[in-house]
């Protein structure tokens, strides 16, 4: 079957993945994957362990490619170009294509310079246009409130919530056009989680967001579209709203509702 | 298809709450006929016990009530289960007004009583159009219970009996007036037990409604009767 029948989204992509297999050395952990993630939508991948979701966030920007026996066949087009085959600096894609991980990641230096240290690879600022840029950046990840009188203090002192919303700071101060979140608030309590939700929600008028989450409600909560992986075959994908209303395959109901397993 | 969840306590959760709604439901079909009863009797009796079953029929709904908000905010169902409760949110409001419906006869046989009415109304009419009412709310629940969809397209599809039986109930009321005014008070009360009986099988086109909502996700409301055929197909 075509895979892209099955697909109702009629919004602008931002990516179009295609025909995507993985492979994990002799393992397949992708499998024919086609999909388009709608451009300034929040888009979620849920599905249980081992379904592909993270892998699959992995490819759009590359990630997987710090690995040896890890590879990808297949398209992944963004803004027209394939970026499996790109010749391009891989840097440059994940400066369109950000990540912000399960576990905040600080960098051992100060809050400023963790903001400040992606910036520079990219772009020269002057003094001014950097402070600037730091500020626009925890500010959009409402995070500047909290920490404008401790800049120079260590990323690390902050608490989890914090320091998860600096990462995601760092990941939006190089202005990417996608932003990946993996799991981004499996390690925070509800309230960081809230804000976040909240920040996903603020983020996506200026980026695509794509995250993966094992947590059902927040897929439900915060994104625009979801798509069920399992086993590497990606089994429904639709508006957020009718998959956890009326989902079309049985094996999604019997997910979302909890009847798995 | 796994039926199970994971949880069992939510299966539990489930059922019991489907179960109280059938309980319910069984309660409100039994005061209708009672109700019908106590008109072809003229029984003062049994209009008070009629009326006795409203409160235990409100505390019920109440009681599911509580139920359905206690699952949603523990359980944040999806899909099929949030389907589930909000139609039996739903049923149970129905079914308290069949309960209010069947109050309302009751009432009316008291009043008739009261006032000595002619015995010569055509009040075995009204019993033949609460027969079909009561079979089609028993029918609804039924469909309910089995979450059978065919069942409940019959429903919706017999709806117009009663409707017929309305009419026919209504003109014969008229001929009575005409011919001997005395029996016009009487009469209006008649025109208005048949309404209640009416709104009855309105209310088992309502339950069966949910009972697609359920199983379908599709909601009906309002959709001809062959749209319904052609959406459920």
């Amino acid at each position: 079957m075509d895979e892209r029948a099955d697909l109702p989204i009629t919004e602008k992509p931002k990516l179009s993945v295609r025909n995507l297999n993985f492979y994990y050395g002799g393992f397949q952990a992708l499998k024919n994957i086609s999909l388009d993630i709608p451009e300034n939508k929040v888009t979620a991948f849920i599905g249980p362990s081992g379904c592909g979701k993270s892998t699959l966030l992995r490819t759009f920007n590359r990630m997987f490619e710090l690995y040896p026996d890890q590879r990808a066949e297949g398209e992944i087009v963004l803004d027209g170009e394939n970026i499996l085959a790109s010749k391009e600096d891989v840097s440059l894609i994940r400066a369109k294509v950000g990540m912000v991980f399960q576990k905040p990641t600080p960098f051992p230096m100060s809050i400023y310079d963790n903001i400040a240290f992606g910036v520079k690879l990219f772009e020269s600022l002057s003094g001014v246009e950097m402070d600037e840029r730091v500020e626009w950046a925890l500010k959009k990840a409402a995070l500047w409130g909290e920490v404008k009188d401790k800049l120079d203090q260590s990323g690390s002192g902050l608490s989890g919530g914090q320091q998860q919303r600096l990462c995601i700071a760092r990941g939006i101060a190089i202005k990417p056009e996608v932003l990946l979140l993996d799991e981004p608030c499996s390690a925070l309590d509800p309230i960081s989680t809230g804000k976040i939700e909240e920040l996903i929600h603020e983020l996506k008028t200026e980026y695509t967001v794509v995250i993966v989450t094992h947590n059902m409600q927040q897929a439900a909560r915060s994104s625009d579209y979801t798509a069920y992986m399992y086993l590497g075959d990606l089994i429904e994908f639709g508006p957020t709203s009718e998959l956890f209303m009326k989902p079309k395959k049985q094996d999604t109901e019997d997910y979302i509702t909890g009847r798995f397993g | 298809m796994s039926n199970k969840h994971l949880s069992t306590q939510f299966d539990a959760e489930l059922s019991g709450v489907s179960t109280r709604v059938l309980e319910m439901g069984g309660l409100v079909e039994s005061q209708v006929a009672r109700a019908v009863h106590a008109l072809s009797d003229f029984s003062g009796e049994i209009a008070l016990e009629v009326l006795a079953t409203e409160e235990r029929v409100n505390a019920m709904e109440v009681d599911i009530d509580g139920a359905l908000s206690s699952i949603i905010a523990r359980r944040q169902p999806t899909a099929r289960d949030l389907r589930l409760l909000i139609a039996i949110s739903k049923t149970i409001a129905n079914l308290e007004r069949v309960g209010d419906e069947a109050a309302r006869i009751a009432r009316t046989v008291q009043r008739l009583n009261k006032n000595g009415a002619p015995s010569r109304l055509p009040v075995n009419d009204l019993a033949h159009e609460a027969a079909l009412a009561v079979a089609q709310l028993r029918k609804a629940l039924d469909a309910f219970a089995r979450l059978d969809v065919e069942k409940a397209v019959e429903v919706l599809k017999s709806d117009d009996m009663i409707d017929q039986e309305f009419e026919g109930l209504i003109r014969k009321l008229i001929t009575f007036m005409m011919e001997d005014p005395r029996t016009i008070s009487s009469a209006i009360d008649l025109v208005f037990v048949g309404k209640a009986i009416e709104r009855v099988g309105d209310h088992a086109k309502n339950l069966a409604e949910q009972v697609i909502y359920i199983v379908k996700g599709m909601d009906v409301r309002h959709n001809s009767l062959d749209e319904v055929e052609t959406m459920v197909r």
